[in-house]
């Protein structure tokens, strides 16, 4: 029987409930469910009409059934027909009813939208709040279509009762995250705002919340949503315990719109002077607080009060301005790191990581090191340890990386596999960026190996082998090294893969040593060959014919190993192939072929990408010059965004055979990338973008978005014409080539491409081109070359029209011409104090614009690098405290003047946002620089 | 917000991200696992896909809220609490049994406390009050209806 039964009894939804309690099996449950729907089924069904009651507790009945998880595929309609009820609880259970099972069933929707617009009218409050909370139930698009225009107006208006306005904020909330596009702003918002100033705190609450979200996309339109918010807050922090009554919670006042005040308060930068002294001291207060002996023991009082500490500090990060206020920050976690309260000293790990990437507070954090190591050790929680191996990360620098890398390693022998991966990669990235001693970050990446080879990556063995090739000074000790490691009885297929690929190329370097002589390398090599996978197999027989010109002594050994069957017989198609032809090399070919063949690794250039190394192998380096050859690495780099910069395929992974040679003598590591093409370099560079460019209408700005990082590639493209370009910038001066290239067998006629400037801009820009002729043969390519001065700052872009006739019809596109403000940057390398202190000069409010973002691409550091500079600026390495934030430095250059500009990108991984900061000495720049750079990411 | 019980049997949920039934359920159950496997003293914050889950246990009962990176994992915690308080003061002394034979009450009451996934109303008072006047509406219509008499099938 049923335990409570409260309001109004159901008795017969209670006495079914207590039945299916009563079932020993879920056989049994699902027979009675079957007969109770049965039952509802034909009561619906019957010829006598149902009582509201009666409806609204089948209705109820099916609700529950639905909630068990079973499938309800009927009863809507009678849901429905509760919504026009006048009693309240059968609306109510319609509404819940139809919150719970929405169904897409659009004529049902019709239905219900029309219920919920005569409840909104009908200016009974309590009928008004069940028709807004059955909206923010559902929050589809049909109920924003209908609602959204509505919904500001009750908001807004005059006359509301404060609980239906509270509903109303939230609901226009939540259809705002669902349908932004249907939620129009205008004049409400204003009046939106003043709602921080009500009477009432549950309304300021709900205010707040729907404030935060529209203001993150919508910055300006709420910008004086920040001196309320402050002045609120500030009242808040200040009140006496009892002075808000219920809103009082555990002797905090208003915690939660505490937390939503500070949460607004992060959509924007430090306010203005004044608002900012007041949001100081509230920030102050705060903190003290913190200090205080608790006025209660209980858990809830404490959690409420750090609540709002902890959203304090988060604006205090945010802001990142106030040295005092941060350093202070720092400390407070310092001492939550040693709470007995798990949950404290969990939060303190994971703020602490943020404030470890302010230059004010990145020392004040690494004090800490002992305790986080400490809790790297003792937490028996794994979510904390986590936290712990993410702050470690996080201060890390030069100076304590020897430490850190090291308890990271020893952690790593006992850490949860679910974590392992993770800490590999930081290991790995750690070692490598703050190695002085090249030799040390051997050790570490082969103890990684060793110590959780199963989750070291490709990318991971691969870079260790490009830096033992980039540096002389590490190669002897590399090869003694894996050497060593090799003899271990038991080792890691990955551990195989290094040290085949090492001593394959310095192996020599230590066959002095009797111990490792040719013959004993090799046949440790080749005790592991059995026990691996076939690519690696295929990487060790590179090895051996590269063992055959290091040392001629083993050459019959290894050949007579290459011709058993078990090689030249191989059912793998790939080992087979391999066999036989370095049998047949190692056979045919003269000592001087084979030494050419099988030379040392050239040096891996730095971000070497797939495009640039076909451009050299064809043009051969040196006719490449250096500038040049900058420029297309950028434009490179950003373009091959699906395969980012090959790491090192090894010579195992080219499946091709006679790729697979070449690619032995030349680089093997690198990939041989796309079939040759035995077009010329231009055509090559354009055919390569090509097939990154989707058809495009004219216009676009997709397209457009693309080259401000580039200076080469394909502008349009459609069934008869490609526009291709290249261009180059210097100073404020540019060439851009225009390729058309008639993509048809018919000629085109009149051909006539001309360049648009628009009035302000012709002021700001000046082009100069000569008419190309108006006839382009069918597969023919014409080109026209635009000489560009940059008179002064601009935004618009000049728009190219080209119009001519193909076959009986007159074609006319027209494109925005890639020509953008960044162009004329030169990158300024600077040191990290100069850089600090031009930004510091650069404090104007109107010389700065932020920007924050969601990311629209993959976050890969190294492409955001490739990106940086492609846009212009200097990379500037080692100023930030973070290393996960990108800095850059340059100046653009105009006929009138000359423009500084500094930029600062942080990235946040776990949300996927982006904050972009600009300072510039010129208002017009800092908008249009950041306006252009926030398309990129 | 999911609320389940010790045995994994899930008592409420409420969504407050559009997503199919059949997602709905796959999450209930990784969420669930996850949750039941965790220790006593650990912490009542974990990292889940990309969202972070808070959790507490309130005798056999699980609550358990999925928020976003940037959301205050203490202050969640609290809204769970205060979430309990309502049901406590409207049942007196709330138990699971409660929530299982009352569960449009429980969905009322969220409703009222928690709206699109914000806080509508901290006011422990004010959320009452409304639940209360809709009872006091109930009641009276029920005065009216008179006989229940064949209201047990």
């Amino acid at each position: 029987m049923p335990a409570v039964s409260k309001g109004d009894g159901m008795r017969g939804l209670a006495v079914f409930i207590s039945d299916i309690r009563n079932c020993k099996s879920k056989e049994a449950e699902i027979k009675r469910i079957n007969k109770e729907l049965a039952n509802i089924r034909s009561k619906f069904k019957g010829d006598k009409a149902l009582d509201g009651y009666s409806k609204k507790k089948y209705v109820c009945k099916l609700l529950f059934i639905f909630l068990l998880g079973h499938d309800i595929d009927f009863g809507h309609m009678e849901a429905v027909n509760l919504l026009s009820s006048n009693r309240y609880t059968e609306k109510q259970i319609g509404y819940l009813f139809i919150s719970v099972l929405v169904n897409s069933n659009s004529e049902l929707i019709r239905l219900i939208n029309n219920a919920i617009k005569n409840d909104l009218a009908s200016r009974n409050p309590t009928f008004m709040g069940l028709a807004l909370h059955c909206i923010a139930n559902v929050g589809s698009r049909e109920m924003a279509e209908a609602f959204a225009g509505e919904i500001p107006k009750i908001l807004v208006a005059g006359d509301t009762m404060d609980s239906v306005k509270q509903s109303a904020a939230l609901c226009l909330l939540r259809l705002y995250r669902a349908s932004p596009d249907l939620v129009p702003m205008g004049d409400w918002t204003s009046r939106v705002v003043h709602l921080l100033n009500d009477q009432h705190l549950g309304v300021v609450t709900a205010a707040t919340s729907l404030i935060t979200t529209l203001a993150q996309k919508n910055p300006e339109e709420f910008k004086t949503s920040v001196s309320l918010a402050v002045s609120r807050l500030s009242r808040i922090v200040t009140s006496a315990s009892t002075d808000l009554q219920d809103y009082t919670y555990y002797f905090v006042p208003a915690p939660w719109l505490s937390v939503k005040l500070l949460r607004l308060l992060q959509c924007y930068p430090p306010p203005d002077p004044a608002v900012r002294g007041r949001l100081t001291e509230c920030l102050e207060t705060i903190l003290n607080k913190a200090q205080e002996p608790p006025k209660s023991k209980k858990v809830q009082h404490s959690n409420a009060k750090n609540a709002v500490l902890f959203e304090a500090i988060s604006l205090i990060i945010h802001h990142d301005s106030e040295p005092n206020l941060l350093v202070r920050a720092c400390n407070q976690l310092g001492q939550f790191l040693q709470h007995r309260e798990t949950n404290l000293r969990y939060l303190a790990l994971e703020s602490m990581c943020t404030l470890a990437s302010s230059e004010f507070s990145h020392e004040a954090v690494k004090t800490h090191i002992d305790t986080v190591i400490n809790a790297l050790k003792t937490e028996r929680d794994v979510s904390v340890r986590q936290r712990a191996v993410d702050l470690l990360y996080a201060m890390c620098d030069r100076s304590n990386a020897q430490q850190i890398v090291a308890e990271m390693l020893s952690y790593l022998e006992t850490a949860d596999y679910s974590i392992r991966e993770e800490i590999v990669l930081k290991v790995a990235i750690l070692a490598e960026k703050y190695a002085v001693d090249y030799t040390w970050y051997v050790d570490t990446i082969l103890n990684l190996i060793r110590i959780a080879g199963d989750y070291v990556s490709e990318e991971v063995w691969y870079r260790v082998i490009q830096i033992v090739i980039n540096r002389d000074d590490v190669q002897g000790y590399a090869a003694k090294t894996v050497f060593e490691a090799l003899q271990a009885p038991a080792c890691h297929e990955n551990l195989v893969k290094v040290g085949g690929y090492i001593l394959g190329e310095f192996g020599n370097l230590i066959a002095g040593d009797p111990r490792s002589s040719p013959l004993i390398q090799f046949n440790l090599l080749h005790s592991k060959f059995h026990l691996c996978s076939v690519p690696t197999r295929a990487l060790l027989l590179s090895t051996y014919i590269k063992f055959v010109n290091l040392f001629p002594e083993v050459k019959t050994t290894i050949q007579d190993v290459l011709r058993s069957d078990s090689q030249l017989k191989n059912a793998d198609v790939e080992l087979q192939q391999r066999a036989v032809e370095y049998l047949r090399l190692s056979t045919v070919a003269s000592t001087d072929i084979l030494a050419t063949v099988l030379e040392e690794m050239p040096p891996f250039p730095e971000r070497e990408s797939s495009i640039l190394a076909k451009l050299k192998k064809k043009k051969g380096p040196s006719t490449v010059t250096d500038l040049e050859e900058a420029k297309r690495e950028r434009s490179a780099d950003v373009n091959g965004g699906p395969e980012p910069a090959p790491a090192s395929a090894s010579a195992a992974s080219t499946p091709s055979p006679s790729a697979d040679l070449l690619g032995l003598g030349a680089a093997p590591p690198a990939p041989t990338g796309p079939p040759p093409s035995a077009g010329g370099l231009l055509v090559d560079v354009f055919s390569d973008s090509a097939s990154a460019v989707a058809p495009l209408a004219p216009g676009s700005e997709d397209n457009f978005a693309r080259f401000v990082c580039k200076n080469n590639g394909v502008l349009f493209e459609n069934q008869l014409l490609q526009i291709g370009l290249k261009s180059e910038f210097r100073q404020n001066l540019g060439r851009m080539f225009i390729f058309y290239g008639n993509k048809t067998s018919t000629q085109f006629l009149n051909f006539t491409p001309t360049l648009i400037c628009a009035d302000d801009l012709q002021a700001n820009l000046n082009l100069q081109t000569k008419p190309v002729d108006p006839t382009v043969d069918g597969g023919a390519q014409v080109q026209q070359v635009v000489n560009i001065e940059c008179v002064s700052d601009f935004t618009e872009a000049p728009v190219l029209n080209i119009q001519f006739r193909y076959g009986g019809t007159f074609q006319n596109v027209s494109v925005k011409l890639p020509i953008t403000l960044n162009k004329f940057f030169q990158p300024t390398e600077m040191a990290s104090q100069d850089f600090f202190q031009r930004w510091k000069q650069l404090s104007n409010p109107q010389q700065e614009v932020q920007n924050i973002f969601k990311a629209k691409h993959p976050m890969d550091t190294e492409i955001t690098k490739a990106k940086i500079i492609g846009f212009g600026s200097a990379l500037l390495e080692e100023v930030d405290p973070n290393p996960a934030n990108f800095v850059g430095a340059g100046i653009i250059h105009t006929k009138t003047t000359q423009i500084g500009c500094l930029l600062r990108l942080e990235p946040n991984l776990q949300a996927q946002m982006y904050r972009l900061t600009l300072r510039t000495s010129k208002d017009t720049v800092s908008q249009r620089l950041c306006d252009l750079l926030s398309e990129q990411f | 917000m999911l609320l389940f019980s010790r045995q994994g049997k899930l008592r409420l949920q409420k969504w407050y991200v559009p997503l199919s039934d059949k997602e709905k359920k796959k999450i209930t159950r990784e969420l669930v696992q996850t949750v039941l496997a965790r220790k006593p003293k650990m912490c009542s914050f974990l990292e889940w896909r990309d969202l972070k889950i808070v959790y507490k246990r309130y005798a056999s009962l699980y609550f358990c809220c999925a928020i976003e990176d940037q959301d205050n994992e203490l202050i969640t915690l609290e809204i769970i609490h205060r979430y309990v308080e309502l049901l406590d003061k409207y049942f007196g002394s709330v138990c699971e049994l409660d929530i299982i034979f009352n569960f449009e009450k429980a969905y009322f009451i969220l409703d009222e406390f928690l709206l699109g996934g914000e806080v509508q109303e901290t006011s422990k008072k004010n959320v009452l009050k409304a639940i209360e006047q809709a009872d006091l509406l109930q009641e009276s219509q029920n005065e009216e209806w008179g006989g229940l008499s064949e209201d047990i099938l």
